[in-house]
């Protein structure tokens, strides 16, 4: 059994906070999901006017896989990382939202724009397109955050070759309750052999 | 028809998410396609609604839409002699 890889960085976004690897990277006031999205979104510096037009999942799983692949642009080269999330909600925030929308025979106007999020994984193609990611991508619908199973099925994605990286996250949203806990993992090696090797290499 | 223009540009602003754009970064001849305000085709789509919506404008032919959704004035003028409401 191949040895299993290093977690290269973590993020979690939950509660008006995100943490990167154990930092507090930004705060703010976290009761209205929209809002705390666009003000990290400015305060993290990024330049993609699509993201306002992002359901609420997108922009959740968008911030954290931004962080992440941002301090790590080695792991996009080639194909880029492959894609590993899950979720309890699927897409229902959205799903909510597109049903009000049809809802009054008197008043009905269907929004493309909201209908084209009712898919959990389209969250991975708003990132995949960011990236210009060609990599494989899973979405999985669980009861309960699984981080054994998400590292269990990437690391058979690495052992047999399909990914050398694989970001990896639990993305939930529904109403104003929203958690990401995303990671990158990969490389190869575990992490204190990947640390040995390269202190032996600089030896040399 | 200044006024319809502005609250067409605000519209437009609302309806596409365009976050960073206030009315007087539009111009009136400027493609709103293509280069000039970004826009792909499920904006389309939300101006056809946008029509519907907020001048009982009905666009049943895709094929007019690439008439109509030219610029700020060619949207104008369309509403102007076509608005039920």
């Amino acid at each position: 059994m191949a040895p299993p890889s290093p977690i290269l960085s973590t993020c979690k976004i939950a509660n008006g906070r995100i943490v990167v690897d154990g930092t507090v990277l930004f705060e703010a006031d976290g009761a209205d999901f929209q809002a705390f999205a666009k003000a990290a979104y400015q305060h993290l510096g990024i330049a993609y006017p699509k993201f306002y037009k992002m359901d609420c999942l997108s922009k959740l799983a968008f911030l954290a896989a931004e962080i992440l692949l941002g301090g790590h642009p080695e792991v996009i080269a080639g194909n880029g990382p492959a894609v590993v999330f899950a979720n309890r909600s699927s897409s229902l925030d959205t799903d909510v939202v597109f049903q009000q929308s049809i809802a009054d025979p008197e008043n009905y106007f269907p929004s493309p724009a909201v209908f084209v999020y009712t898919l959990p994984n389209i969250c991975v193609c708003e990132i995949s397109i960011r990236h210009q990611l060609k990599s494989a991508n899973y979405f999985f619908i669980l009861d309960t955050f699984d981080s054994d199973f998400l590292q269990t099925f990437a690391e058979d994605l690495m052992a047999s070759a399909k990914a050398e990286y694989v970001l990896c996250g639990w993305v939930e949203c529904f109403g104003n309750a929203y958690t990401a806990t995303m990671w990158l993992t990969g490389g190869g090696m575990p992490a204190d052999f990947a640390r040995d090797a390269s202190l032996q290499q600089f030896e040399k | 028809m200044e006024d319809l223009k502005l609250e067409l540009k605000k519209n437009i602003i609302t309806v596409l998410n365009l976050e960073d754009l206030k009315p007087e970064d539009i111009d009136d001849n400027a493609p709103i396609f293509g280069d000039g305000l970004g826009l792909d085709s499920i904006d389309a789509l939300e101006l056809i609604v946008m029509f519907s919506k907020e001048y009982g404008i009905k666009l049943t032919d895709p094929k007019e839409g690439k008439k109509i959704f030219i610029s700020i004035n060619t949207m104008a003028d369309y509403i102007t002699a076509h608005r039920t409401v």
